[in-house]
């Protein structure tokens, strides 16, 4: 089959000689386990948990912030075309991710960038002065934000559409208050959905490498440094490199492994 | 997304009368707070969407003459280079993906349905090796003899198309799979067959028309993401718009926001395609990977 095949060798092969890669010593060509055992050395453990911060903090954010809009336009009462408004806006926004996204965000919050100069003007404060800057961990975050919220959005408004009025009434007949609803019947079926979205959201934070590129290229995030490591050897260890990459690829199999098995579970009351 | 909200109101008609008198004026304060505050949350959501491009708007006004960062981008000849390529690109993509997706998801379908869960799989595979890692395993791979790519231009193309097919398998399966659920594949390919059509002819001129709005949108959905894509391109040294980009955004100051609002714009356009393309279209994709 071409699709087996094309997989194979595109894919599947390249990412099988990063794995043994990982397990050769780049100096003698013996088989070693030090490129693991140097992942812990002071800049790859940091770029780990720089990486993991931003991921995880980027995706219970946007997962928070997305459902709640997302919940805004389908139940909050909102005028109907609100919702279609917002479902291409969050079409847009998640798939603008990348180079234009980090410039725009350079022209908004940047030093010399629109808000931080109208902040300036309006409050007499200056967000540089007072210690914030883009091109930092808290910057990656913000930009990371603007399509980790609109992905959630996307994920989770069929879930909120599988609600379905019955089981409000239902449990409102039987004298539940709104909290009684939420806690007991919504949240519940909603569980699983919110879970796995949140956990896509991670690993989409986690596997980016444009945006933070872009924004603040001596970032110490896994994807930069590979990025680093791949156009000058900056860890000076081809195979501690090759580690790196396996180190993301765990991460990101872990990830989508618990997606899946919490999308299973999501589906079960979500079956038209 | 098809069922656009709003269930059959099942409650008696009785029961409602019984209802409603007492409920109903406690029931509509509540409502205007509660609706106070989703307007509120929605607001937050829209200036978190427009700002940025304001700031890249404001930014790209500020060149002077009036306008001079956007026909100065539209003038360079490069801007061009890096559009024209990355869009030849993604049409290539669309055809070789869509070349080996839909035979096989057919296939799959009609002859092979035990091995669904090792397509599936392999199509998740990319979200696990994301582009990063997935072209540093190429360079390594075939930046060497025996299979040495990158030394040449075409080389180095194939393996950036490569690499873009790879990354719209996990979306355009999806699209091309429910799409092929629709549908009832097994009597279509048996009323062809009698009517003594091939293969090829049942491929092209029976499935094919049938899966129009999941190829559609995985295609639009594909050019959105080629034509922004910065990683692969930029490692495979390709002169491709996202590096094209990223390059001026290091050097000019007005003519960045310009180029970043018209890469806005091309998403825009794509997603507003795939939106209009059967609104409750089966197979409708409109999320890719990590960037």
């Amino acid at each position: 089959m071409p699709f087996l095949a094309f997989s194979l060798a595109f894919m599947i092969i390249p990412t099988f000689y990063l794995v043994v890669g990982s397990f050769v010593d780049s100096k003698t060509g013996a088989p070693t386990l030090q490129n693991y055992i140097d992942l812990g050395g002071d800049t790859t453990r940091e770029a780990y948990l720089n990486s993991i911060e931003i991921s995880l903090v980027t995706a219970i954010g946007g997962a928070v912030f997305g459902f709640l809009l997302a919940f805004a336009v389908i139940s909050g009462g909102l005028p109907r075309w609100i919702r279609g408004a917002l479902m291409t806006f969050s079409g847009v926004a998640s798939n603008f991710a990348g180079i234009p996204l980090a410039l725009a965000f350079i022209f908004t919050l940047g030093r010399l960038g629109f808000l931080t100069v109208l902040i300036t003007s309006v409050f007499g404060v200056n967000l540089y002065q007072g210690g914030f800057t883009l091109y930092s961990k808290v910057g990656i975050e913000l930009a990371y934000m603007y399509f980790q919220f609109p992905l959630m959005v996307l994920i989770i408004a069929p879930a909120i559409d599988g609600l379905r009025r019955d089981w409000r009434e239902a449990s409102e007949n039987m004298g539940a208050s709104t909290f009684q609803y939420w806690r007991y019947v919504a949240l519940p079926i909603l569980t699983p959905s919110i879970l796995g979205a949140t956990i896509l959201l991670f690993g989409n934070a986690f596997g980016a490498q444009a945006t933070a590129y872009q924004l603040y290229p001596l970032a110490n995030i896994v994807p930069v440094v590979i990025g680093r490591q791949l156009s000058g050897d900056v860890l000076h260890n081809p195979g501690l490199g090759f580690a790196l990459a396996m180190g993301m690829v765990v991460i990101m199999g872990i990830t989508i492994f618990l997606y899946t098995i919490l999308q299973r579970r999501s589906e079960r009351w979500l079956r038209r | 997304m098809s069922n656009m909200g709003g269930g059959v109101n099942t409650v008696h008609p009785e029961a409602a009368n019984l209802v409603a008198p007492a409920g109903a004026p406690e029931q509509r304060r509540r409502w205007s707070i509660g609706r106070l505050w989703w307007w509120f949350v929605f607001i937050v959501g829209i200036l978190y969407f427009f700002l940025p491009l304001l700031g890249a708007l404001l930014f790209s006004l500020k060149a002077v003459p009036f306008g001079a960062a956007f026909t100065n981008s539209l003038a360079d000849p490069l801007f061009a280079q890096g559009l024209a390529y990355s869009f030849v690109a993604g049409v290539i993509t669309i055809i070789v993906s869509v070349g080996i997706i839909v035979p096989t998801a057919f296939w799959v379908r009609l002859k092979l349905p035990r091995w669904r869960p090792i397509i599936s799989f392999i199509t998740l595979l990319p979200f696990v090796v994301p582009p990063i890692i997935l072209v540093f395993g190429l360079i390594k791979t075939f930046g060497a003899p025996p299979f040495p790519l990158t030394f040449t231009d075409f080389g180095s193309n194939v393996l950036l198309i490569a690499a873009y097919v790879i990354l719209s398998f996990p979306y355009m399966y999806r699209a091309v799979d429910t799409g092929l659920g629709a549908i009832d594949v097994q009597v279509l390919t048996e009323a062809s067959q009698s009517l003594g059509a091939g293969w090829i002819r049942l491929l092209w001129q029976v499935i094919l028309p049938n899966l129009r709005v999941a190829l559609l949108s995985g295609a639009f959905l594909t050019l959105a993401i080629v034509v922004g894509e910065f990683t692969i391109a930029n490692y495979l040294a390709r002169p491709a718009f996202g590096p094209y980009l990223s390059l001026l955004g290091g050097n000019k100051a007005y003519e960045p926001a310009a180029v970043s609002l018209i890469s806005f714009g091309l998403t825009w356009l794509a997603m507003g395609a795939i939106s209009l393309i059967g609104r409750t279209g089966q197979g409708r994709v409109s999320v890719a990977g990590a960037r």
